[in-house]
């Protein structure tokens, strides 16, 4: 499971890096898109990777070793709702610059 | 007294009561009701701040002043901290976005929809950086000032505007990726984000997971860096700022310095207490990029021939200041930096102010002819001999005038202003803590006095070519007397602080106490641990 977390985040962190560095806009937001995922599936991962752990104490003699960190997870919840907001908000002014400049290019202009 | 320990928050709920009055009220009355309504709100964040900035003036032996959210026990739940530091920033926020609304009630705030809406979320945003003591809550509190930093970049739209904040936005998207990395990291080893807990818990962190937290550390710094605009990742900020409304690039004076504060905060917090067995994390580096973003402003600063972009150059010219100051590492020396955040950020405010001004003073024409006057070469002047004795400068210009040679003495740092008077208590501060001075003090004195004559020249330059060479004869200029006077008011602040200079000092000596005393921070905040 490790393995298998860490090559996706691994994958879509680079895939992103490489994105945003490309001249167009719609590129840009995908890599900023991918770049998020990562990022929150790592904000994930630091609660540490249990399987089969309740997010909440079942039986009332639980032990506290049987029991998720919702820590990481209210951090994803608000990362997420950020980054959308973010995401949208980039979206809106990328359009803007494609109606002002007449070019998806991230400068304004081809060459 | 019960109303009195909610004073920490209410620098955030008036900016955000700021944010709905002005949701409720709409956007289409833009009346004298509208003006004075936001004068009223940001007054009251000002009297605010000045009470907060006393209480802690006074109350000497309050270190520290914490406000559970919601009352939980403090390592849980979220908690907000006003110290020394943070009234500071506070106090210096009040001042400039005071400024900034009575100028842009003049004329700026019928150029767009929503600006009034977006400038208070943008103080609220800044108040909450500033007085959070929780990583997490640093970040949505960023995320909010960047935000509606982003709208106001935006504001009164243009092409020019749009690509610049264009940029803006993408370099401060990654930058927050990377504030969540370094904080996931940081929450990863420690398992912790209350700063004043993560003090408390980095020295009985297991040898194993230091590389873990420190590169926690440097990705956060990385993130706190592109905020603070140091060098190499400040190539967004002169676009930005320059192509900024210019209320707006006031404002923006005090967001690089968020950048600085976070550092300040976090890097005294979490490796103050390792000074003592040698040379702190990242110590080296920090300084490198002190000093190169330091040239960096300043070679820009000279290259610069519109008063906008000279000034973006001077917010990177004290951004590196700021950092070598941080970098520094000794409480004398942070003292001074207190001292120089406050007063370049009210002259670098004046300074975006001053430029519409004197764009509205100049006629267009003058300006090209100043602008190819500096790549032409000046043509040999004709002698006139009617005009030997010179034309009298009417009272707006030389106002104005003045203003600019305040602004200029203040960011070049020359006696008797206290942007003197910061630097000089930096320098001496870095002389007193060594008995003999390394090469890391000369560098950072080199530094500090090179760019305080770079940016002379730079500043005198321009004045020259807008108060000298192009400005209209005989026309009378007519000066708004709203857009004048929080430009004066700035200034005549900063004479006033170079007057205050000496208890202004004390204070700053007793914040850096708080913040560089080993505990004196998380003692106030976590009641009952042990003390390392």
């Amino acid at each position: 499971m490790e393995l298998t977390l860490s090559l996706a985040i691994g994958v879509l962190m680079a895939s992103g890096v490489y994105l945003i560095l490309r001249p167009r806009t719609f590129q840009v937001i995908i890599g900023l898109s991918m770049m998020s995922y990562a990022v929150n599936l790592f904000l994930l991962a630091m609660g540490r990777l249990r399987m089969d752990a309740a997010p909440i104490l079942t039986t009332p003699a639980g032990a506290v070793t049987d029991y998720a960190d919702p820590v990481p997870q209210a951090l994803v919840l608000t990362a997420i709702v950020i980054g959308f907001a973010m995401t949208a908000l980039f979206l809106v002014v990328l359009l803007a610059a494609r109606g002002l400049s007449g070019s998806d290019h991230v400068d304004g202009r081809e060459n | 007294m019960d109303g009195v320990n909610h004073l920490p928050i209410l620098p955030i709920l008036i900016s955000l009561a700021g944010v709905i009055v002005n949701l409720v009220l709409g956007d289409h009355r833009r009346g004298r009701h509208t003006f004075a309504v936001n004068l009223v709100i940001s007054s009251l964040g000002l009297c605010a701040a000045i009470v907060l900035f006393s209480a802690l003036a006074r109350g000497g032996a309050i270190a520290a002043w914490s406000y559970p959210l919601g009352a939980w026990p403090v390592p849980f739940g979220i908690v907000l901290v006003a110290d020394r530091l943070a009234a500071t920033m506070v106090l210096t926020t009040a001042i400039l976005s005071l400024a900034a609304l009575l100028y842009a009630s003049a004329r700026w705030h019928s150029r767009g929809s929503h600006f009034f809406t977006l400038f208070h979320a943008l103080t609220m945003g800044l108040n909450g950086a500033f007085l959070t003591g929780d990583l997490f809550n640093l970040f949505v509190f960023f995320e909010l000032l960047l935000a509606a930093s982003y709208g106001l970049a935006l504001y009164g739209a243009g092409r020019n505007r749009v690509r610049a904040a264009m940029h803006y936005i993408v370099v401060n998207l990654v930058a927050s990726s990377l504030f969540l990395i370094g904080m996931a990291l940081i929450y990863g080893t420690i398992g912790t984000l209350n700063m004043a807990d993560i003090a408390r818990a980095v020295p009985l962190m297991r040898e194993g997971d230091r590389g873990l937290f420190e590169a926690g550390a440097a990705v956060l710094g990385v993130a706190f860096l592109i905020k603070a605009g140091s060098w190499p990742l400040h190539f967004w900020l002169p676009n930005t700022y320059s192509s900024a409304a210019p209320p707006v690039a006031a404002l923006f004076a005090i967001m690089t310095k968020v950048g600085f504060y976070a550092i300040l905060r976090l890097w005294t917090l979490v490796f103050g207490q390792g000074a003592a067995e040698g040379a702190v994390f990242g110590q080296d580096v920090m300084m490198a990029l002190g000093v190169a973003t330091i040239a960096y402003g300043s070679i820009g600063a000279l290259s610069c021939k519109a008063l906008d972009r000279l000034a973006s150059y001077l917010i990177i010219v004290s951004a590196g200041t700021l950092l070598l100051a941080v970098a520094y590492n000794e409480p004398a020396v942070t003292a001074g930096a207190l001292l120089y955040v406050v007063v370049a950020t009210l002259a670098a405010g004046a300074l975006f102010l001053l430029k519409d001004v004197i764009d509205q003073m100049l006629p267009s024409e003058a300006q090209v002819l100043a602008v190819s006057l500096e790549l032409y070469g000046d043509e040999e002047e004709e002698a006139d001999d009617d005009q030997e004795v010179g034309p009298t400068i009417p009272a707006g210009t030389a106002i104005v005038g003045w203003c600019f040679a305040i602004a200029a003495i203040v960011m070049a740092g020359l006696p008797p202003l206290p942007g003197f008077i910061a630097k000089f208590a930096m320098i001496s501060g870095a002389f007193q803590a060594t008995p003999a001075p390394t090469a890391m003090t000369w560098w950072f004195t080199g530094a500090l006095m090179l760019s305080g004559l770079l940016v002379l020249v730079a500043m005198v330059r321009n004045g020259i070519n807008i108060f000298w060479a192009s400005l209209p004869d005989g026309e009378v200029v007519q000066l708004r007397r709203q857009e004048l006077a929080p430009i004066i008011g700035l200034l005549a602040l900063c004479v006033v602080i170079s007057l205050l200079a000496g208890p202004l000092m004390g204070f700053f000596l007793d914040a850096v106490n708080v913040i560089h005393g080993p505990g004196v921070y998380a003692g106030a905040i976590l009641p009952g641990e042990a003390q390392p």
